[in-house]
């Protein structure tokens, strides 16, 4: 009964309204047993018209674990532009330019100017497409992005082995290297969030449809 | 291309082709009967019996292979994508191994006992869900297509003639997919009010995350765990990926480990440094998600070759990220008379879709394209108004209309459209 009626479903699965289909297929579970958690007792307030087993919407399944500390600490690891995310730490270009040289350099060039198999990080000449290549330094928007993406992602083929300290250092040499921020300028959970990056305006919203 | 100068090895646009590739594609200029088999028989004929009414065969596997005689293969020019064959497929659903593959930190290895979905930020109940737990929910199958943002891509600039409908517009493919609606799960948590982004998050090397709006996960968003019937294939993000209907691929997070709710975007860098899509005045358009409507002819395509005059069957697919196709129109002579294609049924909104055209070649040159029209009223344009619109730079998107010139001698070429 379960599965052919699933099946009979199939007319309207394509639906938009994937939540009259989750309904539908709740409401077909009326034989099974399910450890519901109902918001404010709302549902047994429906009084005795609802039949045993049938799942109300909005009721709460109670699957799932809470969330540890751990796990959380673990992999909360996201920067926002407003800084949010940023550990303790701090480095300057000159630091980030010894590692660069080290952990970077084979994919990104010797400088960051002649790419490789990874893309060129360094141009500070205004962004043309088609003319000029989009870098670090004339194209992203947030600081905050660099960080973010090297502390995630980079080396490519050991990423996340870099300590907050390398990864501000190298922050500092990519920005210094773009002519944004000065060589004695200390990168950290502060400054960072500061620094005005030159294509920060340089987006704008989806207009599509924009060909008749 | 689009917002970085990182690109994707694509073999359309010229790049390092492997060996195999090449083979394939000599194979395909010298022979051809029937149109296609570019990709050709390089093996050594399999062993058959001359009649097989009298041997009899070997019994079933418990897992089932192609025949020894079909060689259907993805395009892999290393390391990061593979190509849809799109031109030896037939009708809309593409089987699990031959579906098309971006996987940037390549595919991770994950065991499905130790899997956990974090859901937490701006939500009343940080949770942590096993695989077990996700399959415990109500489920929803859905048949969708997946579309990357950068197929079709040398179509702004760069495709060659030779180029082949895979090469050219095999970042496309469609399953049935099987999993829980985000909704149920965000019900779970408890969404505060204001969280109006969520960073979802892979757990492939690097942690590929992107913002996504709260309300789509809410509308129509799907945390999948089954593909064509069976479990997801590893390079689709084994054991559960994120899937929002009709939007660009890269924000259909594979391998899902994480939603983050927040009341602001997160700015990775993969919707600001990529998929971002830069205009003629550079200003770059962010957040731009929904696949508009498009189709392709993938028989006769590039590479072909049709071996005589006749009746040949004009076949290919269309899709649109805004619901269902409506129409789809084929032309013979490079756009400038129109007839209507044939749509097989079921027509699925936000799936590929088959469309047929009985087409008779006199042996004269022509130009084959096809114009999808969409449940919205939306029709898929030429190249050339996208570009009036946009400029040559915008890197990805491309939805316009392609050409395949045939030669009087029958060989398939790529046109602008």
């Amino acid at each position: 009964m379960w599965s052919r009626r699933i099946g009979d479903a199939s007319a309207i699965r394509q639906s938009t309204s994937m939540v009259l289909l989750v309904l539908v297929a709740v409401l077909l579970g009326a034989g099974l047993s399910l450890r519901l958690v109902s918001p404010a007792g709302a549902h047994q307030a429906a009084g005795a018209s609802v039949a045993p087993g049938v799942v109300s919407s909005g009721d709460r399944f109670g699957f799932g674990q809470p969330a540890s500390a751990a796990q959380i600490a673990a992999e909360n690891i996201d920067v926002r532009p407003d800084g949010t995310g940023l550990p303790p730490g701090s480095g300057i270009a000159a630091g980030g330019q010894a590692i660069y040289s080290v952990r970077c350099a084979g994919c990104h060039g010797a400088t960051g100017r002649e790419g490789g198999s990874g893309p060129i990080l360094v141009d500070a000449t205004p962004f043309q497409p088609g003319v000029t290549p989009s870098t670090v330094g004339n194209y992203w928007p947030y600081a905050t992005t660099v960080y973010d993406y090297i502390n995630r992602a980079m080396p490519a083929d050991t990423p996340g082995s870099l300590q907050p300290d390398e990864v501000y250092a190298l922050v500092a040499y990519l920005l210094n290297a773009n002519e944004i921020i000065a060589g004695d300028t200390l990168m950290n959970s502060k400054t960072l969030p500061q620094v005005h990056m030159p294509n920060v305006n340089g987006f704008i919203p989806d207009p599509r449809p924009d060909v008749p | 291309m689009a917002g970085d100068n990182e690109r994707i090895a694509s073999p359309g646009l010229g790049s390092r082709l492997s060996r195999r590739v090449l083979l394939a594609g000599t194979v395909g200029a010298a022979g051809a009967l029937a149109f296609a088999d570019r990709a050709g028989t390089q093996e050594l004929q399999p062993a058959v019996p001359d009649d097989p009414t009298k041997v009899p065969g070997p019994p079933p596997a418990p897992v089932g292979v192609r025949s020894p005689f079909e060689h259907p293969a993805r395009l892999t020019p290393a390391p990061v994508p593979a190509f849809t064959p799109l031109d030896q497929l037939y009708g809309t659903i593409t089987p699990s191994d031959l579906h098309y593959v971006i996987a940037r930190g390549g595919i991770p290895a994950i065991d499905p006992a130790r899997y956990q979905l974090l859901i937490h930020g701006m939500v009343d109940r940080p949770t942590s869900f096993s695989l077990e737990d996700l399959k415990r929910f109500p489920s929803v199958s859905r048949i969708m297509f997946l579309e990357c943002a950068g197929n079709t891509r040398g179509a702004w600039k760069g495709a060659k003639p030779e180029s082949t409908v895979q090469e050219l517009e095999g970042w496309t493919s469609t399953s049935e997919w099987t999993g829980v609606p985000v909704a149920s799960l965000l019900n779970e948590v408890g969404v505060n009010s204001g969280a109006s982004w969520a960073l979802a998050e892979g757990s492939d090397a690097g942690a590929l995350s992107r913002s996504i709006p709260v309300e789509k996960l809410l509308s129509d968003g799907l945390i999948a765990y089954g593909q064509n019937g069976e479990a997801l294939r590893p390079e689709q993000g084994y054991p559960a990926r994120l899937l929002l209907p009709g939007w660009i691929g890269n924000t259909n997070v594979k391998w899902l480990r994480r939603l983050k709710l927040g009341d602001q975007p997160f700015m990775t860098r993969y919707e600001t440094a990529l998929y971002t899509f830069p205009e003629a005045d550079g200003k770059a358009v962010q957040f731009a998600f929904v696949l508009e409507a498009k189709s392709t002819i993938t028989r006769p395509s590039g590479g072909m070759t049709i071996p005589e005059p006749g009746f040949w069957e004009v076949s290919g697919i269309a899709w649109s990220g805004r619901g269902r196709i409506t129409r789809v129109e084929v032309s013979a002579d490079g756009g400038q008379t129109w007839s209507e294609a044939a749509l097989q049924e079921p027509v699925l909104s936000i799936s590929h879709t088959r469309f047929r055209f009985p087409w008779v070649w006199d042996g004269s040159e022509a130009v084959l394209q096809s114009r999808a029209t969409d449940e919205t009223g939306y029709v898929q344009p030429t190249r050339s108004q996208l570009v009036a619109a946009r400029g040559t730079d915008f890197g990805e998107m491309f939805n316009g209309i392609i050409g395949w010139h045939v030669a009087m001698d029958g060989k398939v070429t790529y046109v602008e459209s």
